[in-house]
C-alpha cells in the first residue's frame, strides 16, 4: 500500500487560456477525486461597471481571443434590447449573422484540426512531441493545409462584416455599421464550393472516428445528463445567433421549452464553490445535484428538433441515429457534432452571399430606451449569456456573463474524474499519456478557460507528485 | 492670399525644399500651403495658435521653436524631419501615453484619433521608456447627449480654446499647476454648464483624441472608412505638394 499522492495537470494543454487539474490517489492508488480548477480571474464583469452601453460590445469581446465575436454580438443583442430595439433592419441582422457564422467554423475548424485532431490521428497516449499540428501538417498536408484555408476563409467572413480578423467593430446598439459589398460578395462565393466539399470531408472524417472507435467513446466520459441551447422559435431547429431557450434531460424529456432568453434567471442560477473562479450553474427546479446540463455542439444536437440546412440536417439526423433519437450522451462525440456545426455554417454563409439584403443600407433601428437588457447567442463552445443593466446616464450599472464554459463547468469536472478514475486508478505509475487521456476529455468540450489567446509553445505540462504530508516528491515538466 | 500680400511673400526652406510665405504667417501655417507637414497636437485650423504640446518642435536658426507660433522669416533654413526631431516628437507622445490612460482597442476614436496617429507616424513602436502614471480619473457621463473621459485627455487645451473664441462659452478650463494641470469643466459636472453637443468645441473635430464624447456615436464609422484608415496624419496637407 502505497501514500496518497495528489497529481497536478497544470496547465491543461491545446485549450484556450489556463487551468489545472488535480487528482487525489489515495493509498490503493485509486481517484479520490479529480478536478478541473480555472485559475485565472478574468474580472469583466466589475470592471465594466461604468462605462458606456455602446461601448460594451467592444470592450467585452476582449474576453477572448478565438471567439470574440460571440461576446460581440451577445453584448450588441444586449444593447438593441436596451436601446429599445427588438427587430433590427434585415441587413443588420444577416450581416451579423454572416459574421457569426464565420466566426463558429473557424473556430471548430481550429479546433478539430489544430487542437483536437493530434490525438484522434496519432493516439492519446502517443508522445507528446508528436501531438501538436505541425506533426498533423507533416503526415497529413492535405488535411492540414485544409484547415489552414477553412480557419482563413471564417476569418475573412469576420474581417468583411467586422473590419477587423479579431476584435472588430461590426455590431453597434440597434444594427451594424457597415454591410457587403459585391466585391466581397463575389469573393467568397468563388471558394465556398471547396469549402462545403471540405466541411464534408472533415463531417465523415469525425464521423468515422466516432463510430470506428465505439467501444472507446461508450466509455471515455459517457453519463447522461441534462442539455441546454437555444432553439428557433416556433420550430426548434438549430440556430446559432437568436431563438428562446430549450433544456432536456438525458432521455430527452423537456425540462424547459420556448422560453426568451431575458427570463434565464427564472430558471439558472449559479453555484460557488471554492477552488475554482468558475461558477457552476444548474436549473432552478432540479437543484444543483440533478440540475446541472452541459451546452455546446453536441448539447445542441441533443436539444434541437432539426437542422434547417439539407446537408447538416442529414448529417443531424444520422447522428441522432447512433442514440435511437435519445440525447447522445458521449462527450467525445462533441467532434462529430462540432463537424455537422461546421457544415451547416457553411450552408448559412452560401444563403446568406446570395441575399441581395447584405448590400442594404438600411442599418440601424432606433427604439424607447430600456434600462436592462439581456443577450444570448449559441457560441462555438455553447450558450452564452450577456446580462446588463444600465443608468439614465447610459453608464452600465450591472452586468452578469454566463460562458459557454462555464456552463459546462460540472460536465467537465465529471468527465475528468470519469477519465481519471477508468485510465489512472490502481496504476503504480502515472505516465504522461495517461495523463494526456485526461486532457483529451476536457478538450472535447474545447474550453475556453479564460477566453484569451497564449502562446502555445509557452506553456508547459506540469505534473507534481506530492505525499501523504503535501510534500513534493517528484516533479516533471515539459513543453508542449 | 491678396494679391499685395503675394507681392510681400518670401522665401524660406524646410529640409532644403523651399518655401514661399508671406508676413505675418506661422512657419507651420507656410509649411501647410506648401503641403510641408510639421506634426502637431494642440494647434487645430480655426484656433488661436497655443505651441503648447510641443509637437511641432522644428530648428529654425539653430534653435528649437514651436512651428505653429513662431513666425516664418526669410531664407531662414528650418529643420524638420530630422532623426533628432522624431526622437524628441516620439519621446513627447510616448510621454502622453503614459500620463494618461489610453485604452486604444477600446475606444471609440481610434482610428480617429491624432494621438494614436501620430504614435504611428512616428513609429512609437511599443511605450517602453517612462512609467505608467495611470491615473484614477472618473468618467463624467453626467450630461444627455455628452460625454467626459479625461483619461484619455492630453491637456491640449483645443476645446478650451473652441469654447472660449468660437462658442463664446466657458464650458473647460485649465485647472492645477505643473504635472497637476488638467482641462476641466467650469461645474459641479458637464450637465452643469451650458454645453450643447452642436458647439464647436465638443465637435468632433476639435478633441484630438477620445476624451470629449458625443452620446452614442461611438462605432458608427466602420473600420476602413475612419480618419487615418485613409492615410497617415498629415497625408490631406502632403497630397497638396503632391499634386
Amino acid at each position: 500500500m502505497g501514500e496518497p499522492r495528489l497529481i497536478e495537470i497544470s496547465p491543461v494543454t491545446r485549450v484556450e487560456g489556463h487551468g489545472k487539474v488535480t487528482i487525489h490517489l489515495n493509498r490503493d492508488n485509486e481517484v479520490d477525486e479529480a478536478r478541473l480548477h480555472i485559475v485565472e480571474f478574468r474580472g469583466f464583469e466589475r470592471f465594466i461597471r461604468g462605462r458606456l452601453m455602446w461601448e460594451v460590445p467592444v470592450i467585452v469581446q476582449r474576453l477572448c481571443g478565438i471567439c470574440p465575436v460571440s461576446h460581440h454580438l451577445a453584448a450588441a443583442k444586449a444593447m438593441d434590447m436596451i436601446a429599445g430595439v427588438d427587430q433590427l433592419p434585415p441587413t443588420a441582422e444577416k450581416m451579423r449573422r454572416l459574421m457569426h457564422y464565420g466566426q463558429v467554423m473557424q473556430s471548430h475548424v481550429l479546433h478539430f484540426f489544430h487542437l483536437a485532431a493530434p490525438d484522434l490521428l496519432f493516439g492519446f497516449g502517443a508522445p507528446a512531441a508528436k501531438r501538436n499540428i505541425f506533426e498533423v501538417l507533416k503526415e497529413q498536408p492535405e488535411l492540414g493545409k485544409r484547415a489552414v484555408l477553412m480557419r482563413k476563409f471564417g476569418q475573412e467572413i469576420i474581417e468583411a462584416t467586422a473590419g477587423k480578423k479579431v476584435h472588430g467593430t461590426g455590431a453597434i446598439p440597434g444594427g451594424i455599421n457597415r454591410n457587403l459589398s459585391i466585391e466581397q460578395r463575389d469573393h467568397f462565393l468563388k471558394t465556398i464550393d471547396e469549402m462545403e466539399a471540405w466541411a464534408l470531408d472533415a463531417l465523415n472524417l469525425a464521423r468515422d472516428y466516432t463510430l470506428e472507435h465505439e467501444d472507446l467513446i461508450a466509455e471515455f466520459g459517457t453519463f447522461p445528463s441534462n442539455y441546454m441551447s437555444l432553439v428557433r422559435e416556433d420550430d426548434g431547429a438549430l440556430d446559432l445567433y437568436h431563438g428562446n431557450l430549450r433544456a432536456v434531460r438525458s432521455d430527452g424529456g423537456a425540462i424547459f421549452d420556448q422560453l426568451p432568453y431575458p427570463k434565464y434567471h427564472e430558471v439558472l442560477i449559479e453555484d460557488v464553490r471554492s477552488w475554482s473562479y468558475m461558477k457552476f450553474p444548474f436549473i432552478k427546479e432540479l437543484g444543483p445535484e440533478a440540475g446541472w446540463y452541459r451546452v455546446g455542439p453536441l448539447a445542441r444536437m441533443n436539444t434541437a428538433s432539426h437542422i434547417d440546412t439539407p446537408l447538416a440536417n442529414k448529417a443531424h439526423q444520422d447522428l441522432k441515429a447512433v442514440t435511437g433519437g435519445s440525447p447522445n450522451n458521449s462527450t467525445l462525440a462533441n467532434h462529430w457534432a462540432r463537424m455537422i456545426e461546421v457544415l451547416h455554417c457553411v450552408e448559412k454563409i452560401r444563403d446568406l452571399l446570395n441575399d441581395p439584403d447584405l448590400q442594404g443600407t438600411d442599418l440601424v433601428a432606433k427604439g424607447d430606451r430600456r434600462d436592462e437588457g439581456v443577450g444570448v447567442i449559441e457560441a462555438p463552445r455553447g450558450n452564452l449569456i450577456h446580462h446588463y443593466r444600465v443608468d439614465e446616464h447610459d453608464q452600465v450599472t450591472y452586468c452578469n456573463l454566463i460562458v459557454s464554459t462555464t456552463h459546462n463547468n460540472e460536465g467537465m469536472n465529471r468527465a475528468v474524474k470519469d477519465v481519471a478514475v477508468k485510465h489512472l486508478s490502481g496504476k503504480e505509475e502515472i505516465t504522461e499519456g495517461m495523463l494526456n487521456h485526461v486532457e483529451v476529455a476536457i478538450r472535447a468540450y474545447d474550453p475556453c478557460l479564460s477566453c484569451a489567446t497564449h502562446a502555445l509553445g509557452q506553456m508547459p505540462l506540469q505534473v507534481e507528485l506530492f505525499d501523504a504530508d503535501g510534500t513534493l516528491v517528484d516533479r516533471q515538466a515539459q513543453c508542449m | 492670399m491678396s494679391g499685395t500680400e503675394k507681392e510681400t511673400g518670401f522665401t524660406f526652406t524646410i529640409d532644403g525644399v523651399e518655401v514661399t510665405a508671406h508676413a505675418g504667417q506661422t512657419i507651420m501655417e507656410a509649411a501647410d500651403e506648401a503641403g510641408v507637414y510639421i506634426p502637431r497636437l494642440c494647434d487645430h485650423e480655426g484656433l488661436r495658435h497655443q505651441g503648447g504640446c510641443r509637437v511641432c518642435t522644428v530648428k529654425a536658426g539653430g534653435r528649437s521653436v514651436a512651428a505653429c507660433t513662431q513666425p516664418a522669416a526669410p531664407g531662414q533654413a528650418v529643420e524638420n524631419e530630422t532623426p533628432h526631431l522624431s526622437k524628441l516628437r516620439r519621446d513627447l507622445v510616448e510621454m502622453l501615453f503614459h500620463e494618461g490612460n489610453h485604452l486604444c482597442p477600446i475606444c471609440e476614436a481610434s482610428g480617429n484619433c491624432e494621438l494614436q496617429a501620430m504614435a504611428y507616424r512616428l513609429e512609437m513602436v511599443e511605450p517602453t521608456k517612462f512609467p505608467y502614471l495611470e491615473p484614477c480619473r472618473a468618467l463624467d457621463a453626467s450630461h444627455p447627449d455628452i460625454a467626459l473621459d479625461t483619461n484619455r485627455c492630453i491637456s491640449c487645451g483645443r476645446c478650451i480654446r473652441a469654447s472660449q473664441d468660437v462658442d463664446g462659452k466657458g464650458v473647460f478650463g485649465y485647472v492645477g499647476r505643473g504635472i497637476h494641470r488638467r482641462v476641466a469643466v467650469n461645474g459641479e459636472n458637464l450637465a452643469h454648464t451650458d454645453a450643447k453637443v452642436t458647439d464647436h468645441a465638443i465637435s468632433e473635430e476639435v478633441c484630438p483624441v477620445g476624451c470629449i464624447i458625443r452620446k452614442r456615436v461611438g462605432f458608427v464609422t466602420p473600420i476602413g472608412e475612419r480618419e487615418f484608415d485613409k492615410g497617415l496624419i498629415g497625408h490631406e496637407i502632403e497630397e497638396k505638394r503632391h499634386d
